[in-house]
């Protein structure tokens, strides 16, 4: 993991003052079904590459961000705020 | 005796002086020694055992490597074992203590275990022990424990401080010898911001143990000008004594200073170690590299060392390393050494080259004689060096002497760059292990396989501009001073086995790995080169292999015939060398360890004499004991029975408070509790739960409408901070089309509980609105007056105890004051502080649950609360898992209350729940007790479980089996609910 | 070979040039009864155990690196069945009932240490935790005692008891939980297995899993097609890259947990202690250095090292749990991939694919389970019925709501 992470918002901070949560995953329609349910509360793709993750930069700005992150190198790629993630992605 | 001491010579200060002592011999040195320096001046050449066969062991390097010289030093909590010799510097007062030997180091009976080494080969132990048993623990491993390890550890504190710090830099120059300080120049010149890092006491790395002049001036005067010069200048911060000890990701390095490690008595106020995370733009290493020993019997006997070490003593410190010397080379680098012995009139024997042409014509100009193609087979001697045997030509001779030096050719010092999983490559060219140049970080000189101070120099530069290039910064390499007197050794074929030996030829010194140890690894299959290292423990001392990896690589290659390419190596990781943990730790330890949160009202509780706990990082007040009161439990009762007669304080402060405003504030709350609080009137408060999305509970709490679009949250103490990012996660990335604001408030209020049947009363004089039942009834909540319009603070008429209770919010900075003004008011009507050991009391007997029962397992109905669950919600957080078979069967563990049958006996949290009759089994096992306390009000003790079935097994016989502390108490489960079932007494 | 003290007397009289290799090198056959992915401490014991109990030595484990190159040789050694649940405890003790018996029954010294387990409590609220846990333990006859912090403090006196910012109240200790040698823990599992007849094929990565008509057929290796009749993967850390293989989506993620050892020193701490305030657990090797981890860095990684911060946080609790540690030195770190699954406890199970068993999720607690998990895991490959203790850990517990979560907190693999 980056020992800095560049939050869009405060620029680059140390790691130590954000929290991971787990993947990004778009919330499903209050009406998708058990097994929509299932997978998102319990599946997880677990990729070895880049992946997409919650961080909430807890002791700086409090947002949360959507950080894509290669779970090999641990490189960062991007970290963009996950208001606009979902406006953008998540639907 | 001071005899090996030059009479000229070196950097040391002969004006000053310093006494030290060794295994309590009082010895001298001078400032600018290194304890190795001083004790071989002194003569003192035994300096350790080694680990496994208890051999005499003298200093092999004069640096980070040292696998042999390890001691002991300090005092009391400074006590510091396995400290290195080669670098820790020499200061007035030290004193060192040899390790693992027993009775002395001279004689050391350990030493018998060399006799019995055909039977302790590699891995012996995985082999034997076995039977009986029992054996194993009983006598075996304690024995080998008593062997195990090298230093002790103290057992007081350390009396001094650590501290840590961020530095961020463009260009991290790691190593400040040739190739570092030409890169600091030049980037410092051009106005980066520059770190340069070395671990020495004083930058100039090899240039301080050189005879070759620079810029027409001796190496180590060059040194010091370029470092007065980067000094200099306001953009580089030079750090000697500072070891970069890994790298992590986005380019920063730990590193570690060692700020008072070369004093006795470090200053107050300053710390002994500080540790540094540089976050480099781009990183140069010019760390070196290290010599490789040659492994030929008895290659560790004292009086053997590396030929650069054996430089450094000579021309840095002015410490010859024998009377009599010979130098073992198989690279031109030795006759370095040569020259410098010769110069400094120290007796030189021989030089055995192992190439048949011997070194570059004209490159050794001395007098001592040179044997080509020749091998020292054998190093003889006890506890110093008195002879060699060397094979030339199927020959075999032999030297008397006291002093070998050797050089086996060099491996560049590329751990940084490999510690994010780069794997080296080996060069058939340079016959070493080389890293290659990576995003954010560079090799240069030495590091990279270069000889030669101009060559390094060069690179140095060259390197640091093209870094800084990558940044935008533009610099310029310059040109490289004139060198003379360098002899630059090009890299030669590696010499790994040699044919022969008779006796030990060690590869890992500290652990004893021997040739005979990777051949016998090898034949059984753990020929890998991660197995050999795990069954033989190569590389696995406290040098981390710097010196044994290499050659044990090369010999497993010629065991298997194939490349070291193909071995490859084991993998780099942290630290370069060892870290203390306190540098490590910094000031979080003790006290410090982690913060203090402290309530607006703890100076309130304070006065009142209360007994403070521990809750997470606060400090809560958990009774207030009274003159008379002798145990915590006559306090506890004596504030549960006031409470539930009169009246108490209790300071709720340390709740969680959260802020939530906007138009869709309502309609968030719906989302996020699963019961409905979108219909909740202005001016109410109401219990919320809050799941998880897979259905469980994660916390509870009230929230209180302060307006159409204003609600005021309270959470557990425990959970204040999770539910505050599970709120944010939920309002920006799950929802972020709603209206929402969501601000902590908990440091903003002073809250205090006011409970009991003339909670009303007292409160009343102080509020200055009508609180009576009519006009603020049961769950009301609004802004309030205090004292005639003196203060704005909020009340909300919630009740944790089951008595008419309220809660008043007042700011802050005000709630001390408010407290003490309540206090004196309440005192004629005998209202008591009350804490939190009462309050959970207060609670178990209204049958109200905590973190103790919403233990992250249970479900709503679980609790009693299925029917707060809304089934019109279309959606809230955790409503898509609830259904789930597993969490809706009859057989969930439900809540109950227990009672003892017997009123006399008691229980505690913890115990289980067995049905009546049942086998002390787990399976038999219903639950177990969540809380439990004395009642004054029901007269026995009384908890609260969490039961299988539990809901429909009131009045069952139970067992309270409590094994572990030997009670087992016959009980009865009944109603959680223990007083005023019907909630009576909240709303009169 | 049978190792035993003479066995070590005749060889060392001759040069030690006798001993042969601890397992053979064998070319991969083309079919197995039984392909095992994985050639860890697991994977090796399920060959142990199924070649030992079950009779089916037909058997091939297949390891992508070395014998024993995942996290059975990166790890804190630790072996403990200090379990809570009911679905876990009974299998944790029958592992530690086999790790009693083990070197003597595969011939190998393992150095199991019996030298205790000792978890420290700081404050009520933990002791009652503590409680209820020793009580379960209690109930299934594993030892369990409770320390008040005299008693404590007469173990190790040099804890932090007085200057502390959270002070020690006592502790929970199981005498019989210690460490055991890991790597010859795999050596041992691959002696036993290799000798009953199974293939240990190392440097054969499995880069598919061929399947027809929703069986699975045998695997695609580095080192070619291996047909089998069934299939069992357990490759832990890399679990949901293999069952992807499969078509097959998993309840867990890869995390890197960080390890670390300091220095050698003389013996001083001789069972293991964790502390309670913060994250940090220690013992000290035969070796004399102390080995000692904390919390897993916290995200996704497959990259077997961790960061800095983690470091700094396992060192500041180490210090406030035992002072003397300041100047103590810190050797080597590493990192561990783990399957933090999404309740804290693993699976054992048959899968929707009918030939194909996964024994997977081990978060970070795999290397003391490796006996029972071996022992169970052959089981239910050779019987196709779970082994009694394991049945708990179903795939399917998840869908159903049949959660094995001893810390309760819920499907957040980082937080377990």
């Amino acid at each position: 993991m980056a020992s800095l992470i560049a939050c869009p918002h405060c620029g680059r901070r140390p790691k130590e003052e954000f929290t991971v949560k787990g993947a990004a995953l778009a919330r499903p329609e209050p009406q998708a079904g058990a097994d929509a349910w299932f997978d998102h509360v319990y599946l997880r793709d677990n990729p070895r590459g880049p992946y997409q993750e919650f961080w909430h930069h807890t002791s700086g700005c409090r947002r949360w961000l959507v950080v894509t992150r290669d779970t090999a190198t641990h490189e960062v790629e991007e970290a963009r705020d996950a208001a606009l993630w979902n406006r953008e992605t998540a639907r | 005796m001071t005899s090996y001491r030059l009479s000229q010579g070196g950097l040391i200060d002969r004006a000053r002086p310093l006494s030290f002592s060794f295994d309590g011999k009082p010895m001298s040195g001078f400032a600018g020694d290194s304890l190795a320096s001083a004790l071989l001046a002194n003569g003192q050449r035994l300096m350790g055992r080694s680990f496994k066969y208890h051999r005499p062991r003298g200093v092999l390097t004069a640096g980070a490597a040292e696998p042999n010289a390890l001691m002991t030093i300090g005092k009391g909590g400074r006590t510091e074992p396995n400290t290195r010799a080669t670098l820790q510097e020499l200061y007035d007062g030290l004193t060192a203590r040899s390790q693992n030997r027993w009775p002395s180091l001279d004689f050391d009976i350990g030493a018998l275990n060399g006799l019995l080494s055909p039977f302790l080969s590699a891995g012996f132990y995985y082999k034997t022990f076995m039977w009986p048993a029992a054996f194993w623990e009983k006598l075996y491993e304690p024995f080998i424990r008593k062997a195990a390890g090298l230093g002790e550890a103290a057992k007081e504190s350390d009396p001094d401080s650590f501290e840590k710090c961020w530095a961020h830099c463009d260009l991290l120059v790691i190593g400040a010898g040739a190739t570092g300080l030409a890169a600091a120049l030049t980037a410092g010149r051009a106005g980066a911001r520059v770190i340069l890092v070395d671990e020495q006491a004083e930058l100039g790395g090899s240039l301080l143990s050189e005879t070759a002049t620079i810029g027409g001036v001796p190496a180590a005067q060059f040194a010091r000008e370029a470092t007065a010069e980067l000094e200099a200048l306001p953009n580089v911060r030079t750090l000697a004594r500072t070891t970069a000890f890994g790298r992590y990701d986005g380019n920063v390095f730990g590193a570690v200073e060692r700020v008072q490690k070369h004093v006795a008595t470090p200053q107050v106020g300053r710390p002994v170690e500080r540790l540094w995370r540089i976050v480099a733009g781009r990183a140069l290493l010019a760390t070196g590299a290290e010599e490789r020993p040659l492994v030929f019997g008895g290659n560790d006997i004292p009086g053997v060392m590396m030929a650069g070490a054996a430089r450094s003593y000579l021309n840095r410190t002015a410490v010859a390393p024998a009377r009599q010397m010979a130098i073992f080379t198989t690279n031109d680098s030795g006759y370095a050494l040569a020259r410098d012995l010769e110069a400094c009139g120290v007796a030189l024997t021989a030089i055995i080259d192992s190439r048949p042409e011997g070194a570059a014509p004209g490159l050794y100009k001395g007098q001592a004689r040179i044997l080509t193609d020749a091998l020292v087979r054998d190093a003889h001697g006890g506890k110093s060096l008195s002879a060699i045997t060397i094979a030339r030509q199927g020959r075999t001779e032999t030297l008397r002497l006291d002093g070998l030096a050797v050089s086996g050719g060099f491996s560049p010092v590329i751990h940084l760059a490999c510690h994010r999983g780069d794997k080296p490559v080996w060069s058939d060219a340079q016959g070493a292990f080389l890293a290659e140049d990576r995003k954010g970080l560079a090799l240069a000189g030495a590091a990279a396989g270069l000889s030669g101070l101009a060559a390094c120099y060069e690179a140095g530069a060259r390197k640091a501009v093209a870094l800084l290039d990558q940044l935008g910064i533009a610099a310029t390499a310059g040109s490289v001073p004139t060198v003379e007197g360098d002899i630059v050794a090009p890299a030669t074929k590696p010499l790994w086995s040699i044919p022969g030996i008779r006796g030990k030829a060690f590869i890992d010194f500290q652990n004893d790995v021997h040739r005979a140890d990777l051949a016998l690894a090898v034949r059984e299959g753990y020929a890998h080169v991660e197995l050999a290292k795990r069954y033989t423990t190569n590389g696995m001392a406290t040098d981390q292999g710097k010196l044994s990896n290499v050659n044990a690589i090369g010999l497993l290659a010629e065991a298997r015939g194939v490349s070291p390419a193909e071995v490859g190596t084991t993998t780099f990781r942290p630290f370069y060398t060892p870290v203390s943990f306190g540098a490590l730790a910094g000031s979080s330890h003790g006290k410090h360890f982690q913060p203090v949160r402290q309530s607006p009202l703890h100076g309130w509780a304070k006065k009142n004499g209360a007994r403070f706990v521990e809750t997470g990082l606060w400090y809560r007040s958990a009774w207030f004991p009274r003159t008379g009161e002798t145990t915590w439990r006559e306090s506890v009762d004596r504030e549960v029975r006031t409470v539930r007669e009169a009246a108490g304080l209790c300071d709720v402060s340390m709740l969680g408070k959260i802020e939530i405003t906007g138009k869709d504030a309502a309609l968030f709350l719906d989302r996020v509790y699963c019961n409905g609080f979108a219909n909740l009137p202005v001016g109410k408060a109401r219990y919320g739960l809050m799941l998880r999305e897979d259905g469980f509970i994660y916390d509870d709490g009230t929230t209180s409408r302060l307006a159409e679009d204003r609600f005021f949250m309270t959470t557990t103490t425990a959970y204040a901070a999770g539910v505050l990012n599970h709120l944010e996660f939920c309002a920006q990335a799950l929802w972020p089309e709603l209206d929402v604001r969501l601000a902590s408030v908990t440091d903003q209020w002073a809250q205090m509980a006011i409970a009991g049947p003339l909670a009303r009363t007292i409160l009343q004089e102080i509020v200055d609105e009508d609180i009576s039942n009519e006009a603020f009834p049961f769950l009301g909540a609004r802004a309030v007056s205090l004292f005639n319009g003196a203060l704005k603070g909020r009340l909300f008429r919630i009740s944790f105890s089951g008595e008419l209770a309220y809660e008043l919010a007042v700011p802050a900075g005000y709630g001390e004051s408010v407290a003490d003004a309540l206090m004196e008011i309440g005192k004629p009507k005998g209202l008591c502080a009350y804490g939190v050991e009462a309050l959970s009391v207060l609670r178990i007997e209204k049958g109200h649950v905590t973190h103790n029962e919403i233990n992250g397992t249970v479900v709503p109905a679980d609790l009693g609360f299925g029917r707060m669950v809304s089934a019109k919600k279309a959606d809230f957080i955790g409503k898509h898992m609830l259904a789930r078979e597993g969490l809706t069967a009859g057989n969930r563990h439900q809540l109950v209350g227990v009672v003892p049958l017997d009123p006399a006996a008691s229980f505690r949290t913890g115990a289980h729940i067995l049905a009546k009759g049942a086998a002390a089994t787990l399976e038999n096992s219903l639950g177990h007790v969540s809380s439990s306390c004395y009642s004054p009000h029901v007269g026995s003790t009384i908890g609260l479980a969490l039961v299988r079935a539990g809901s429909s097994r009131h009045g069952e016989e139970v067992m309270i089996w409590n094994g572990l502390r030997g009670e087992y108490t016959p009980g009865r489960l009944c109603d959680p609910v223990f007083i005023d079932p019907e909630n009576a007494k909240l709303k009169i | 070979m049978r190792y035993s003290a003479l066995s070590i007397l005749k060889n060392g009289l001759f040069g030690n040039k006798g001993w042969k290799p601890a397992w053979r090198t064998p070319a991969p056959k083309p079919h197995y009864d039984v392909v095992i992915v994985g050639g860890g401490g697991h994977g090796l014991a399920t060959a142990y155990y199924l070649a030992k109990e079950f009779g089916i030595t037909n058997v091939a484990v297949v390891e992508k690196g070395y014998v024993g190159s995942g996290n059975v040789g990166r790890n804190t050694t630790i072996i403990r069945s200090n379990y809570l649940l009911q679905g876990n405890n009974p299998f944790y003790e029958l592992s530690m009932k086999l790790w009693e018996g083990l070197e003597q029954d595969f011939n190998f010294n393992a150095m199991v240490s019996q030298r205790g387990v000792l978890n420290l409590y700081h404050s009520d609220a933990q002791r009652d935790a503590y409680t209820r846990r020793g009580n379960a333990m209690r109930l299934h006859g594993v030892d369990a005692d409770l320390l008040d912090r005299e008693a404590v403090r007469a173990i190790l006196p040099f804890l932090d008891f007085d200057n502390a910012r959270f002070p020690i109240q006592g502790g929970l200790l199981q005498k019989r939980g210690g460490t055991v040698r890991h790597d010859a823990v795999a050596w041992g599992y691959a002696r036993g297995a290799d000798l009953r007849g199974v293939d240990i094929l190392q440097n054969c990565e499995v880069t598919g899993i061929r399947q027809s008509q929703g069986r699975v057929l045998g695997v695609e290796t580095t080192r070619g097609f291996i047909g089998c009749n069934k299939l069992a993967l357990a490759a832990a850390g890399n679990s949901s890259r293999v069952a992807e293989m499969a078509g097959l989506k998993l309840p867990m993620e890869s995390h890197v947990l960080q390890a670390f050892v300091s220095e050698g020193l003389k013996p001083f701490i001789d069972g293991v202690v964790t502390f309670g305030a913060g994250h940090f657990y220690v013992s000290q090797s035969d070796k004399g250095g102390l080995v000692f981890g904390g919390d897993i860095d916290g995200y996704n990684s497959y990259a077997q090292r961790g960061n800095l911060a983690t470091v700094e946080h396992v060192a500041e609790a180490g210090k406030a749990m035992i002072p003397a540690l300041s100047r103590i030195r810190v050797l080597r770190s590493w990192g561990g991939v783990m399957d933090m699954s999404m309740d804290g406890s693993p699976i054992i199970d048959r899968t929707p694919i009918d030939n194909l068993y996964l024994n997977a999720g081990w978060c970070y607690g795999g290397f003391k389970a490796t006996p029972a998990s071996g022992f169970c895991f052959a089981h239910l490959i050779a019987r196709d019925l779970p082994q009694t203790t394991a049945s708990a850990f179903r795939l399917d517990r998840f869908e159903r709501g049949y959660l094995l979560d001893e810390k309760g907190q819920g499907a957040q693999p980082n937080l377990h």
